[in-house]
C-alpha cells in the first residue's frame, strides 16, 4: 500500500439495526486531494468520523497514517487536521485565543502557538480580526477560521466535513483558493460534499457513495467518461408532458432522460444530436447544448430522488 | 504537559473573559448569607449549637454548602452547553486528547472554582470573626472534596441530557433538599429519621460535619473516616459514571 495514509477494506459502520457504512475499501495516497461524495444519509460523515479516529469501526480493517485508530487513536489525533461540518469554534474566546489554545491540546508550546495562530491567521487573510472575538464574525470568516484551528498541529492529512456548505459564493471561492495552497503545499486533503463543482475544482480522486456503499471511483473526469457522455443536450418541449417526445428523439445519442420540465440527451456530440432534433422537426423551444459535469455522474448514480 | 492539564489551561483562559461578572456575587453571596442567617437568625439562637454560638456553628456547613453549589454551578450549564450549543467538548475530542482528559481537565477547573468561592467566603467569615481554631483552612480542603463530590456526579447527569429542563429537576429533587437538610443551618437530628436519610446518603452533610469540626477545632475521630470515605466514593462513582456519559457521547 506504500504511503497509504488511508486504508480501508471492508470497513463498516452500524448503529443498532442500521447501517450507515457498509463494507467501503478506499485508499488515500500522500499529497492527494480525495473526495467523498454523496446524498444525505450515504454515509460520508460516519467515514470521516471513523477516518478522524472519533468513532470507532464496526468492522473491517482501518489504519490511518498507518496506525490502528483502535488502539492509537490519540497519536494520529495529533497528526489529523479536523474541519467539521458545523463549526465549533470558542465563541467566547478571539480569534487568536481559539487557535492558541487549541494548540495547546497537541502540546505545543505557548510562544510557538501564537507564532502559529499569527501565521495561520495571515494564511486565511484574518490577521485584522486576530484580537475580535468569535461571535460577530461572518459565516465564511468563521469556517476559515475552523480551517485554520484544523491546520496548527501542522497535520499529515487534513479532513473537511462539507466545508464550503452555507456559505455565499465568494465566501465559498475564497474557501476553496486556500484549500488548493494546502494542496499545492502538499498538504494531503479529504473531504466530504455534495456540491459537484467543489469537488471537480478540489478533488483529484473521489468516490460516490450511496447508502453506505461506494458506487463509483475514479478521477472526475475519468467518472464523466465512465457514467456519462461527452455531451448533454437539454431540450424543451411546449407542452405538459415531456414524455410525449421521448419516443421520437429514440436513437440519437446514447441515453435520454425525461424530467418533468425537460429531456436530456446524453451524446458524444452535441451539435450533431441537436441537427438531428431539427432534421426530425420536432421544434424544441429551447436547446442547450453543454459539457456532461460530474453533477450528471452523480444524479446517474445516486438517482434523482430527494433524499432530506 | 499532559493533555488534561491544556483542557484546564483552555477553561482559565475562558475564564480569564468572565471572571469580572462572578468575581462580585463570589464575595456579595457570602456577606448576604451571613448577616441574614449568621447575625438575623442567629440572634434568635441565643443559647447557641452544641456549645457554640449560632454563627460560628453555620459557617463552616456554609463554606462545604456553598462548595457545593458552585460545583453544581459549573457542571451544569456548561456542560450541557458544552455538548448541546457549543459544541466545545466535541472539538476537544478532535484533538490528540482522550475521554479522561477531556472530563479531567474540565473537572479540575471547576474544582478552582470551587476553590475561589470557598475561600472567598472564609475571608468573609473572618472578617466576621468566625475563625477560632488554626484548622479553619482545612476547610477549603473539605470544600474540594465536596466539590469534586458533587461536580463529578452531577457532570455526568448533566451529559445524559439534551434540555436544560433536566437541570431544573435537579436542582428541585437534589440541590435543594440536600442543603435544607445536610445540617447546614440546624443539626440532623432535629429531622425526622427518613429525612435525616438525605444527610446521610448525600454528600454535603459528610462535608458539612467534616468543615465543622475543622472550624471549630474539634477531632473528628473514627465518624471523620467514615465522613471522608462517604464523599471518596462519592467522587469515584462520580468521576466513573462522568467518564462513561462522555465517553458514550464523544466516543460513537
Amino acid at each position: 500500500m506504500g504511503d497509504s495514509l488511508i486504508h480501508a477494506r471492508g470497513l463498516v459502520k452500524r448503529f443498532g439495526d442500521f447501517t450507515a457504512v457498509d463494507g467501503i475499501d478506499v485508499d488515500v495516497r500522500r499529497g492527494e486531494a480525495f473526495g467523498f461524495l454523496g446524498p444525505n444519509g450515504a454515509g460520508k460523515s460516519s467515514t470521516m468520523r471513523m477516518i478522524g479516529c472519533v468513532s470507532p469501526p464496526t468492522g473491517g480493517v482501518l489504519e490511518i497514517l498507518g496506525m490502528d485508530p483502535r488502539r492509537d487513536g490519540p497519536k494520529i489525533r495529533g497528526k489529523l487536521g479536523v474541519c467539521p461540518q458545523l463549526d465549533n469554534l470558542d465563541i467566547e474566546l478571539t480569534v487568536r485565543e481559539n487557535l492558541t489554545t487549541y494548540a495547546r491540546f497537541f502540546g505545543i508550546p505557548r510562544k510557538e502557538a501564537r507564532r502559529r495562530a499569527d501565521e495561520l491567521l495571515e494564511f486565511v487573510q484574518l490577521s485584522e480580526r486576530a484580537d475580535s472575538k468569535v461571535e460577530p464574525l461572518s459565516g465564511g470568516m468563521k469556517r476559515r477560521l475552523t480551517i485554520a484551528r484544523a491546520m496548527v498541529n501542522q497535520p499529515e492529512m487534513v479532513l473537511l466535513d462539507e466545508p464550503t456548505t452555507g456559505l455565499d459564493p465568494q465566501a465559498r471561492h475564497l474557501v476553496w483558493e486556500r484549500l488548493f495552497r494546502l494542496k499545492q503545499q502538499g498538504v494531503t486533503l479529504v473531504l466530504t460534499t455534495h456540491y459537484m463543482d467543489e469537488a471537480e475544482q478540489l478533488c483529484d480522486r473521489l468516490v460516490v457513495m450511496d447508502g453506505g456503499r461506494i458506487v463509483a471511483e475514479g478521477s472526475p473526469r475519468a467518472l464523466i467518461e465512465q457514467y456519462s457522455t461527452r455531451e448533454v443536450v437539454e431540450l424543451r418541449f411546449n407542452t405538459e408532458d415531456q414524455s410525449a417526445y421521448a419516443e421520437k428523439l429514440a436513437g440519437i445519442g446514447e441515453r435520454l432522460e425525461v424530467l418533468p420540465d425537460r429531456i436530456l440527451l446524453y451524446v458524444a456530440d452535441g451539435d450533431d444530436a441537436t441537427d438531428e432534433v431539427n432534421r426530425r422537426s420536432l421544434g424544441p423551444a429551447s436547446v442547450l447544448v453543454r459539457r456532461s459535469s460530474l453533477e450528471d455522474v452523480f444524479l446517474h448514480l445516486t438517482g434523482r430522488t430527494l433524499v432530506d | 504537559m499532559t493533555p488534561a492539564l491544556s483542557v484546564l489551561e483552555y477553561h482559565l483562559v475562558n475564564y480569564r473573559r468572565t471572571w469580572r461578572s462572578s468575581a462580585l456575587s463570589t464575595l456579595v453571596m457570602p456577606l448576604l448569607t451571613l448577616l441574614g442567617f449568621g447575625v438575623g437568625v442567629g440572634a434568635y439562637v441565643r443559647g447557641g449549637v452544641d456549645g457554640v454560638p449560632y454563627i460560628d456553628w453555620i459557617v463552616p456547613g456554609l463554606i462545604a454548602s456553598t462548595a457545593m453549589q458552585a460545583a453544581f454551578g459549573e457542571a451544569t450549564w456548561p456542560v450541557l452547553s458544552y455538548f448541546e450549543w457549543l459544541k466545545v467538548y466535541f472539538a476537544q475530542a478532535a484533538a490528540p486528547l482522550r475521554v479522561a482528559d477531556i472530563v479531567g481537565g474540565h473537572l479540575a477547573f471547576m474544582l478552582f472554582r470551587v476553590l475561589l468561592t470557598a475561600a472567598a467566603f472564609l475571608v468573609v467569615a473572618a472578617a466576621f470573626g468566625t475563625l477560632h481554631s488554626w484548622w479553619a483552612p482545612m476547610t477549603l480542603v473539605v470544600a474540594l472534596l465536596v466539590g469534586l463530590a458533587s461536580a463529578a456526579p452531577t457532570m455526568a447527569y448533566a451529559a445524559s441530557i439534551t434540555s436544560d429542563s433536566y437541570l431544573i429537576i435537579l436542582m428541585r429533587f437534589a440541590v435543594l433538599p440536600m442543603s435544607l437538610f445536610s445540617g447546614v443551618f440546624f443539626p440532623v437530628e432535629s429531622l425526622p429519621l427518613l429525612l435525616r436519610w438525605v444527610a446521610y446518603v448525600f454528600p454535603l452533610w459528610h462535608g458539612v460535619e467534616l468543615s465543622r469540626d475543622a472550624m471549630l477545632g474539634l477531632d473528628p475521630g473514627a465518624l471523620g473516616l467514615v465522613h471522608v470515605g462517604a464523599l471518596l466514593a462519592w467522587c469515584v462513582a462520580g468521576w466513573w459514571l462522568a467518564h462513561a456519559r462522555f465517553r458514550r457521547r464523544l466516543v460513537i
